[in-house]
C-alpha cells in the first residue's frame, strides 16, 4: 500500500507500508492490503506504519484520513515527531 | 558647467543608493522563493483536502447544515485587510489598503466594520484613519507558520459563529507571478458552499468514520483555516514579487542616472583642462607679444 502524510506545511511521509493505525475518533484502527474506502477523522493520537526498514510512529492533532485503492492518504494539522 | 565636486558627490551617493537597491532586491529574491515553496507544499494537502469535502458534500444534497455557511443580515462585518511590514514594494500596500477603505466606505457603509490587519502597514494606515481595528494579529508577517494563522483563522470563525460578526471579507493580493499581483477581495464567511459543489467527484463509495455528519463538521473548518493560510501565503509571496520589481526598477534607474552623472562629470573636467590650457596659452602668448 502506498501512505502519504501530508500537513499544511511539509510532507511528512510517502511511500510503501505493508500496515498503518491511525487514531480514528472513536477508537484506533489498523488499515491492511486491500481495506475498504474509507474516510474517517482522526483525534488526537499516534499514527503508526510498517515500512521495509521497520516501523515508525508520528503523534498527529486531528486530520483525516482516506482510504481508497490501496492508497492511504492522511491529512493532519499537524504532526509532532 | 557644474562643479566637479558636486558631481562627484552625487554619484558616489547614487552608487551606494544603487548598492542598497541592488541587495534588497536579492533579498527579496531569496525570501520570494521561500514563499513560492510554501505555496507549492501546501498544494497537495489543500487539494486532497478540497477532493475529499466534494466527495462526501456531493452525496449530502442540501442538508448540509454548518454554522460557517449561515447567511444573516449584516450588521456586523470583518474586514482582513492583508500588507507587509515593510514599504518599499510598489503600489502594493495602498492597493490593498485602498480597496479596504472603499469596501468600507461604500459597500458596508451602513454596517459596524472592524478592519483586522495582518501585516504592519494595514495596521498603521488603518490606525491612523480612525476606523475600528483589531491590533491583535498584525504582526503574523515577521515569521509566517500555519500554527499561527491557524490562531487567527480560528479567531475569526469563532467570532462569526457567535454572531460577533455577520460577514467577514478578505482583501489581498494574489500571487499570479513575479510581477503581478491581483489585488482580490472575496467573501471569506459565510462560506460559499455550491463553490465547493461544482467541481468533479470521483465515484467512490466511501464508509464514513465515525459519520457522515461528523466528517462535514470537522472538514469544514479545516478547508476554512486551509483558505486562510492560503490567502496569507498568496500575499506573503505577493509582497516579496512586488519589491523585487520595484527594486530591480530603481537599481536601473539609479544606473541611467549614474550614467549621466558620468557624462557630466568627464563633460566638465574636459572643460576645466581646455580652461586651463587656454589660460596658459594666452599666457604664453602675452609674454611673446612683449
Amino acid at each position: 500500500m502506498k501512505l502519504t502524510i501530508v500537513t499544511p506545511e511539509q510532507q511528512v511521509f510517502q511511500g510503501e507500508v505493508t500496515e498503518a493505525t491511525f487514531p480514528g475518533v472513536d477508537g484506533s484502527f489498523q488499515v491492511l492490503q486491500n481495506h475498504a474506502a474509507v474516510v474517517s477523522a482522526l483525534g488526537r493520537g499516534t499514527v503508526s506504519y510498517t515500512t521495509k526498514e521497520g516501523k515508525k510512529s508520528h503523534v498527529v492533532e486531528g486530520g483525516v484520513v482516506e482510504v481508497n485503492d490501496n492508497k492511504i492518504v492522511l491529512l493532519a494539522e499537524k504532526v509532532i515527531g | 558647467m557644474a562643479n566637479l565636486k558636486e558631481v562627484k558627490q552625487r554619484i558616489t551617493s547614487v552608487t551606494s543608493t544603487q548598492q542598497i537597491t541592488r541587495a534588497m532586491k536579492m533579498v527579496a529574491a531569496a525570501k520570494l522563493r521561500r514563499a513560492q515553496d510554501r505555496i507549492l507544499k501546501m498544494r497537495p494537502y489543500s487539494q486532497k483536502l478540497t477532493i475529499i469535502l466534494n466527495d462526501v458534500i456531493s452525496g449530502m444534497g442540501s442538508e448540509l447544515e454548518v454554522v460557517y455557511a449561515e447567511k444573516r443580515p449584516i450588521q456586523n462585518v470583518l474586514v482582513v485587510v492583508m500588507t507587509s511590514d515593510k514599504g518599499l514594494c510598489g503600489a502594493f500596500n495602498s492597493n490593498a489598503i485602498k480597496a479596504g477603505v472603499q469596501l468600507v466606505e461604500t459597500e458596508f457603509k451602513d454596517s459596524n466594520v472592524t478592519i483586522l490587519p495582518l501585516g504592519k502597514k494595514a495596521f498603521e494606515s488603518f490606525s491612523k484613519r480612525g476606523y475600528k481595528v483589531n491590533p491583535d494579529y498584525y504582526g503574523i508577517f515577521s515569521d509566517v507558520s500555519y500554527d499561527e494563522v491557524r490562531k487567527i483563522a480560528l479567531y475569526v470563525m469563532e467570532s462569526f459563529a457567535s454572531k460577533k460578526f455577520d460577514r467577514v471579507m478578505m482583501v489581498y493580493n494574489h500571487f499570479r507571478n513575479v510581477a503581478v499581483q491581483d489585488l482580490t477581495v472575496e467573501q471569506f464567511l459565510p462560506m460559499g458552499v455550491n463553490a465547493a459543489k461544482a467541481t468533479a467527484v470521483s465515484n467512490t463509495d466511501y464508509i464514513l468514520e465515525p459519520s457522515k455528519e461528523y466528517v462535514v463538521q470537522d472538514l469544514v473548518p479545516t478547508a476554512l483555516k486551509t483558505q486562510f493560510y492560503k490567502a496569507v501565503l498568496e500575499s506573503n509571496a505577493s509582497e516579496h514579487g512586488a519589491r523585487m520589481t520595484s527594486m530591480d526598477k530603481a537599481t536601473e534607474n539609479a544606473g541611467d542616472l549614474l550614467k549621466e552623472l558620468k557624462l557630466l562629470y568627464n563633460r566638465s573636467r574636459q572643460a576645466a583642462i581646455t580652461n586651463e590650457i587656454l589660460e596658459i596659452v594666452a599666457g604664453a602668448n602675452a609674454l611673446e607679444g612683449n
